[in-house]
């Protein structure tokens, strides 16, 4: 049945709405649970919502020219576009989204467009710290989009679909059908690639307290803070159900959604909260040797 | 006098080179939205206080605590942050020499509003041991507002904590009103600020 443009619209306006209200409240869990880590009672769970809430009603903003200004919008769109490809829930008309036949390839172009935007946009705001923050960001995106993508490229001949929908399809009936099972190798190499992409420590070399503090939106203000933070919570969510599909079988409903999702985050914040910062170099090295060995291990696997 | 120039600042401490570099806009008021909203957006303001992580003075060491699991300032919603862009609660921690209030000016004025000034320890009230120095202002509220004055030297963390939560009150009922107070006032404040900072080499105002 063909729906009406009005209806598709409808639906991809809840479905991003519920996404961000839910990677919002997850930013606002992980830092309870960071807190009671340090033995410290922490923020309330509903921090982030007030935080973006002060930062939208701020009243005065400065802008440092057009690319700054757009810095921003391009990383919202970049979480925006990620999401609205990725068929959120399987069978779900309001979840699915804009799911097609070549979509695993157009959320990976998806997830990097938004530092690439915000790259340009922090650059205008001339700030020394910002280009620092970017040249590290680029630097460390390249080093984990290669196990990444490997890894992608592993499951996409394993299952010989460009489609999620048909990835996660071919997932269902049985635990053992994940890809965890099917293709271990590739999952550990995504996941490897996921620390990287979640920017917890030790890869958070791009935010970097203490060091270069905070690193590209230094000069970020008032309502395009609020953009960013915003799509803090999209963009984190959209990449939790992005490796949920690939890796850990889908959801079926927005519960399983919630939990696989809670769970495989889970494993950013552990490693985070066991471990300090790497240096800049330490974390490409890292990204070349064993995650990527790992993936190229997962392609000869699955093409043998 | 045109309204368009009324609506400059004059930028007087800048060479004419420099002048075209820097912004002369002057400042605007804000009147405050809708009572409702306004109430709700007070709520979250006054639970969302990011402080300026910059220490002005000995005050400064006793910030340290309160990130601590301790004293744990996170709970109450605040929370460090190093620049005065994202920045709204400035925290004057102590005696300020003249050197650096001018950085002080800087920062706050770069602070977008609606913004809050808490003063440390008697220093920024009257002076405290340094009254009679050569180089340390006496009254911080001559060169900007202040809306909590927290006494002591130095007061503790937990009188800290206390400040932050007479603040919040402050900015519940509508009261911590420093930025339009500043900018209604700027002329006087300049006056105060460039009788004491001699080399003058910035613009008059900050954006």
């Amino acid at each position: 049945m063909q729906e009406s443009l009005f209806t598709t619209i409808g639906y991809a306006v809840i479905s991003l709405a519920a996404i961000t209200l839910y990677g919002i409240s997850l930013n606002g869990i992980v830092r309870k649970i960071v807190a009671r880590v340090h033995g410290r009672f922490g923020p309330p769970v509903w921090q982030p919502f007030i935080d973006i809430f002060k930062n939208y009603a701020r009243r005065r903003s400065v802008a440092h020219g057009t690319m700054f200004f757009l810095g921003p919008v391009f990383r919202l769109a970049g979480g925006v576009g990620t999401y609205l490809f990725i068929p959120a829930i399987l069978g779900s008309a309001i979840f699915s989204n804009f799911s097609f036949a070549g979509d695993v390839l157009l959320v990976m172009y998806f997830i990097f467009f938004g530092q690439l935007g915000m790259a340009l946009g922090a650059g205008e705001s001339g700030h020394p710290y910002s280009p620092m923050g970017v040249g590290r960001g680029l630097s460390q995106m390249t080093a984990f989009e290669l196990p990444f993508a490997l890894s992608v490229i592993a499951i996409v001949i394993q299952y010989n679909t460009l489609s999620i929908t048909q990835i996660v399809q071919a997932q269902q009936g049985s635990i053992l059908n994940w890809t965890l099972f099917t293709n271990p190798l590739a999952v550990i190499a995504g996941l490897f690639a996921m620390l990287g992409m979640n920017m917890h420590s030790p890869f958070d070399i791009v935010i970097a307290p203490q060091e270069i503090p905070i690193g590209p939106p230094t000069e970020y203000h008032s309502q395009y803070l609020g953009m960013l933070q915003t799509n803090r919570g999209l963009f984190t969510a959209a990449k939790l159900v992005l490796f949920m599909n690939l890796y850990f079988g889908g959801a079926t409903n927005f519960i399983e959604l919630i939990v696989k999702t809670f769970f495989i985050y889970m494993v950013s914040v552990a490693v985070g909260v066991a471990f300090p910062r790497f240096r800049t170099e330490e974390s490409i090295r890292f990204f070349l040797k064993v995650p990527l060995i790992i993936a190229l291990a997962a392609i000869i696997f699955v093409s043998l | 006098m045109s309204d368009k120039e009324k609506d400059r600042l004059e930028n007087k401490g800048l060479s004419p080179q420099e002048r075209p570099l820097f912004c002369d806009k002057r400042p605007k008021t804000y009147k405050p939205l809708n009572k409702y909203w306004e109430k709700f957006l007070n709520w979250a303001r006054a639970n969302s206080l990011w402080i300026l992580a910059y220490g002005t003075g000995c005050g400064a060491i006793e910030l340290r605590p309160l990130m601590t699991s301790r004293f744990d300032m996170y709970r109450w919603g605040i929370a460090p942050r190093p620049t005065p862009r994202q920045a709204g609660v400035f925290i004057i921690g102590g005696y300020l020499s003249i050197k650096t209030l001018k950085r002080v000016i800087r920062s706050y004025e770069q602070m977008q509003g609606p913004k809050f000034v808490i003063g440390l320890g008697s220093c920024t009230i009257n002076g405290g041991m340094y009254w009679d120095s050569y180089n340390t202002i006496n009254r911080l509220d001559h060169y900007i507002p202040v809306d909590v004055y927290v006494t002591g030297c130095m007061p503790r963390p937990e009188a800290i904590i206390a400040g932050f939560n007479k603040l919040k009150e402050l900015i519940k009922q509508g009261k911590a009103d420093g930025d339009n107070e500043y900018v209604k006032n700027l002329e006087w404040y300049k006056k105060n600020q460039k009788q004491i900072i001699k080399d003058w080499d910035m613009p008059d105002y900050n954006w």
